[in-house]
């Protein structure tokens, strides 16, 4: 039992640490993102990085998960005979939560994981030291470039795989549901509110902050070779993973309970 | 002038640096020895403040530099060059971008002034025509000139060469090391050059310190440490495989049996 009390302690300890490191490094990041000059062409290249490659993934699983989530609803509603509230689910819950946590959980799998590699790797071979003794801080040259390009393309990406994810609804409620092309559209937008596409981006730009500052950390953290890396690459994901859902549900409590919307 | 009194720093459970003290004057060029993973490496980042020593005191040009805070001693690297013993380019970049980094960086010079000056550093270190190729395109020896190029590039009046000829052929060894008595007769430059390579260390330096189990055992000219009678640097400098050293160490190697 005491055993059991002292690894709960151990690694509650562990995350209180880790959760004040990643709080620094946040706070180190937007200090130097909001002190000039600003080195716009640097986010701009991560921006290019993160979005276009992305895209096609998570519109893939957008347009997948908007067919599964009209086909599920059949399921039940088909029993009320309520079919026709279908895209109303489907534009609500995709805007306000499935598309914002999938396009984070695909870019933190993607480019968390490669911040992370990169990052370490540059550790290994002595480049972020070179870049210290050259008197750039890592993180103005490093850290704030992926940290806003990924606080701008994640809700570019989340916008689109929104879009694409209705079109995946659509798919299932006009071809195979027999809902009309116009009632679709009519009961979408009837349901779907600025707020609630408001909501879902606003989650996005906290979930890029957890992708790119936790990245960022692992890599910068690295200790020994290609070894060190792979865990750093490995740890990024589970760790942006876990966050991602847990800010989630903190975020959409604030929201329900406390802001009402 | 460097000025290094009573440095201590322990790296895991190992006291690599263990009151250590060293003097380089103003334009001389200090060549250390010593075994390899004895510390001299963590020596030049302690200079450079990439690694904060534990206790003792560094003054660079009479700034004490151990209470400085990282903005303050970003000034001072600005005078500082580190070339690394890997060479430490940037990947992401090419050549050309590599070298002309800090020109990039920190002067708002034109495109054609940085280009000519990256040829030119390149030229200095005996590389032509390489201005687009990736690092991963080089060898180690054609990576460590680069790195040697980047660092002429910021014209520094402090240089670390961290084993410079390591790796490379033996004419470029040459060419690196007038590169080096050059940088010191004609710019005025305070090197320090860690290096096992004994020729080079005869052939570049003003004084020998001999790094021994964190400190510095011996410094002297060329020729006091070349005739020196102290057991531990005649081992090393005449490559001796069983010695003093060896037997701290407890080490019995090279031999099968």
């Amino acid at each position: 039992m005491i055993e059991w009390a002292s690894r709960i302690g151990v690694f509650a300890n562990q995350w209180v640490r880790y959760i004040g490191q990643l709080t620094l490094l946040l706070v180190q990041t937007m200090v130097a993102a909001l002190t000039p000059p600003f080195k716009w062409h640097r986010s701009l290249i991560q921006a290019q990085r993160i979005g276009p490659g992305t895209f096609v993934i998570s519109a893939l699983v957008g347009f997948f998960v908007g067919m599964i989530m009209a086909l599920q609803m059949a399921y039940q509603m088909m029993q009320l005979s309520a079919e026709l509230y279908i895209p109303n689910v489907i534009a609500v819950s995709l805007t306000r939560e499935l598309t914002p946590v999938l396009t984070a959980l695909i870019v933190a799998g993607r480019i968390g994981a490669g911040i992370a590699a990169e990052i370490g790797s540059m550790v290994v071979t002595e480049q972020v030291d070179a870049l210290k003794a050259f008197a750039i801080n890592p993180v103005e040259y490093l850290v704030v470039p992926r940290f806003v390009g990924l606080i701008i393309m994640l809700p570019v990406l989340t916008m689109l795989s929104d879009m694409i994810g209705i079109w995946g609804g659509y798919v299932i409620c006009v071809f195979k549901l027999h809902i009309s092309h116009d009632m679709f559209w009519k009961m979408t937008f009837h349901a779907l509110t600025m707020k609630d596409i408001l909501t879902g981006l606003v989650k996005t730009i906290f979930f890029g902050m957890i992708i790119a500052i936790v990245g960022c950390h692992q890599g910068l953290s690295v200790k020994g070779g290609a070894d060190g890396v792979g865990k750093a690459t490995t740890t990024a994901v589970v760790r942006s993973f876990i966050l991602i859902v847990i800010t989630d549900c903190f975020i959409t409590f604030i929201f329900y309970f406390l802001l009402n919307i | 002038m460097i000025e290094i009194r009573h440095l201590y720093k322990l790296l895991g459970t190992q006291m690599v640096l263990n009151d250590l003290s060293l003097t380089v004057r103003r334009g001389e060029t200090k060549v250390i020895i010593g075994r390899s993973g004895a510390g001299k490496t963590v020596l030049l980042k302690n200079i450079v403040g990439l690694i904060r020593p534990d206790k003792g005191s560094i003054a660079i040009n009479s700034v004490e530099t151990t209470t400085l805070n990282e903005k303050e001693y970003d000034r001072l690297r600005m005078e500082i060059g580190l070339v690394f013993q890997g060479g430490a380019l940037f990947d992401s970049m090419n050549v050309g971008e590599n070298v002309g980094f800090v020109l990039n960086e920190f002067m708002s010079l034109d495109k054609k002034t940085v280009k000519d000056r990256v040829r030119d550093a390149l030229g200095l270190v005996g590389l032509k025509d390489v201005e687009g190729m990736m690092p991963s395109q080089l060898s180690g020896g054609m990576r460590k000139r680069v790195s040697l190029a980047r660092v002429l590039c910021m014209e520094p009046h402090i240089i670390l060469y961290d084993e410079p000829t390591t790796g490379v052929d033996p004419i470029t060894a040459a060419a690196i090391n007038n590169l080096i008595v050059e940088m010191r007769d004609k710019l005025k430059v305070t090197s320090i050059v860690v290096t096992h390579d004994m020729n080079s260390a005869y052939q570049v330096a003003d004084s020998i310190a001999m790094f021994y189990k964190g400190q510095i055992i011996a410094d002297g000219s060329p020729d006091e440490i070349r005739n020196s009678k102290h057991p531990v640097i005649r081992q090393f400098i005449n490559g001796e495989a069983q010695g003093p050293i060896t037997d701290d160490e407890s080490l019995i190697f090279g031999h099968v049996k």
